[in-house]
């Protein structure tokens, strides 16, 4: 039976300075249970009931018969992640972590304009990764419930760009929710995905 | 040609009683709506659509790469401006013929209205909900993103948007709760002025 993660800071606090404790009380409370609860229901007396989370995306990727697990599943993958990649006030990029994004985008602030640019254009609901190909890194943008598991490359980052992400702290204004979210990237977990990645 | 918002025939500032506030109006109408017509009448500077018509617009960049944004910014201008159309404030009652029509189709007009929330609730990431007509047969079609009846060749009748944008502020998580009040502010006296057009009598 697949869980809610337990956060390491207060719900009720979000996470500043970028998302208030409102937004974090739906999105976690509403909508990222309501996947968990989604997918545990969809995968009882099925072959999934009891694989673990990343294998039942993989199995279930680009089938219409298990969409919905698939959905469900991702979500939960997706949200987990994104918590991970935040906490409140932030911190700092490492010297390691900067130099393997300078190697791949030129700067690290190069990265970090590529990064905005492409969460900031992602067409409907979504998310914006950094993975590794290899010890290639790339910025994907995904639609709905996709994440690189299916295509095999390691995420390093994500943020979610659907609307209910931002929509009551910042309605329209995508762009600076982008900006903010920078202000609470958790990097010591980025630089564990990356070590893990083989980078 | 520049394409512009349309003007509505109800106060923007007053939402759209009892299923959206003035707020979510001010964002929906003046920024999500207006941004489509802006970057659409910029995408189309200088291309062969310059002096297209909307709807050929979307029928000629549907599926086309090149045209992807222009695709989506015509779409959503049109798909918008139908959207406003398909309400008015405390809604206007649906005639005999209308309930007839959906009847014949659907079962019953409760049953047509049960059908199209079902299929509206669960469109999966952002997206619309279409009530269309294909010749003399009456479908409900879930759109994702811009996508809308017109490259399908089907006549539109009546739609509700499902992106978040189009509920957050005034039901958050809620979007059930959204369609039922959507219900009660639906024209049926556009809805019928489209089903005449479609020739369903």
């Amino acid at each position: 039976m697949h869980k809610l993660p337990k956060l390491p800071f207060p719900i009720e606090k979000g996470i500043k300075p970028a998302i208030s404790g409102r937004t974090l009380g739906f999105h976690f409370g509403k909508h990222h249970a309501g996947y968990v609860n989604k997918l545990n229901k969809a995968i009882k007396g099925t072959k999934f009931e009891n694989t673990p989370l990343t294998q039942v995306i993989k199995e279930t990727f680009d089938n219409e018969q298990t969409k919905g697990i698939f959905n469900n599943s991702s979500q939960h993958f997706n949200h987990s992640f994104y918590w991970n990649c935040m906490k409140p006030n932030g911190s700092t990029p490492s010297y390691k972590v900067k130099k393997v994004l300078e190697k791949s985008f030129g700067s690290f602030e190069n990265f970090v304009t590529q990064f905005k640019q492409k969460a900031g254009t992602l067409f409907g609901s979504g998310w914006c990764w950094l993975v590794a190909d290899g010890q290639n890194l790339e910025i994907i943008q995904t639609s709905n419930a996709m994440n690189p598991l299916p295509l095999n490359k390691k995420p390093l980052l994500v943020i979610d760009v659907w609307e209910h992400a931002y929509y009551l702290d910042y309605q329209n204004n995508r762009g600076e929710s982008i900006n903010k979210f920078f202000d609470v990237i958790n990097w010591d977990f980025v630089e564990k995905k990356m070590i893990e990645a083989g980078l | 040609m520049a394409f512009t918002l349309p003007k509505l025939p109800y106060n923007i500032e007053d939402g759209i009683e009892p299923a959206i506030s003035g707020k979510t109006m001010s964002f929906h109408f003046g920024k999500h709506h207006n941004g489509y017509v802006t970057k659409l009448n910029n995408g189309i500077k200088g291309t062969k659509f310059e002096n297209s018509s909307l709807e050929e617009i979307i029928k000629g960049t549907f599926e086309n790469e090149e045209f992807k944004g222009v695709f989506n910014n015509s779409s959503q201008h049109f798909n918008h401006s139908f959207y406003w159309n398909s309400m008015f404030p405390n809604g206007k009652e649906p005639s005999q013929k209308v309930k007839e029509v959906l009847a014949n189709s659907f079962g019953s007009f409760e049953d047509f209205l049960k059908q199209f929330k079902q299929k509206a609730a669960t469109v999966f990431g952002s997206g619309w909900c279409w009530l269309v007509a294909d010749g003399k047969n009456l479908e409900i079609m879930q759109a994702s993103n811009a996508m809308n009846p017109i490259p399908l060749n089907k006549k539109p009748l009546l739609v509700i948007d499902v992106w978040e944008h189009a509920y957050y502020l005034d039901y958050q998580n809620n979007r059930g709760g959204s369609i039922d009040k959507f219900f009660q502010v639906i024209n049926w006296e556009f809805v019928e002025q489209e089903m005449k057009k479609a020739g369903l009598f």
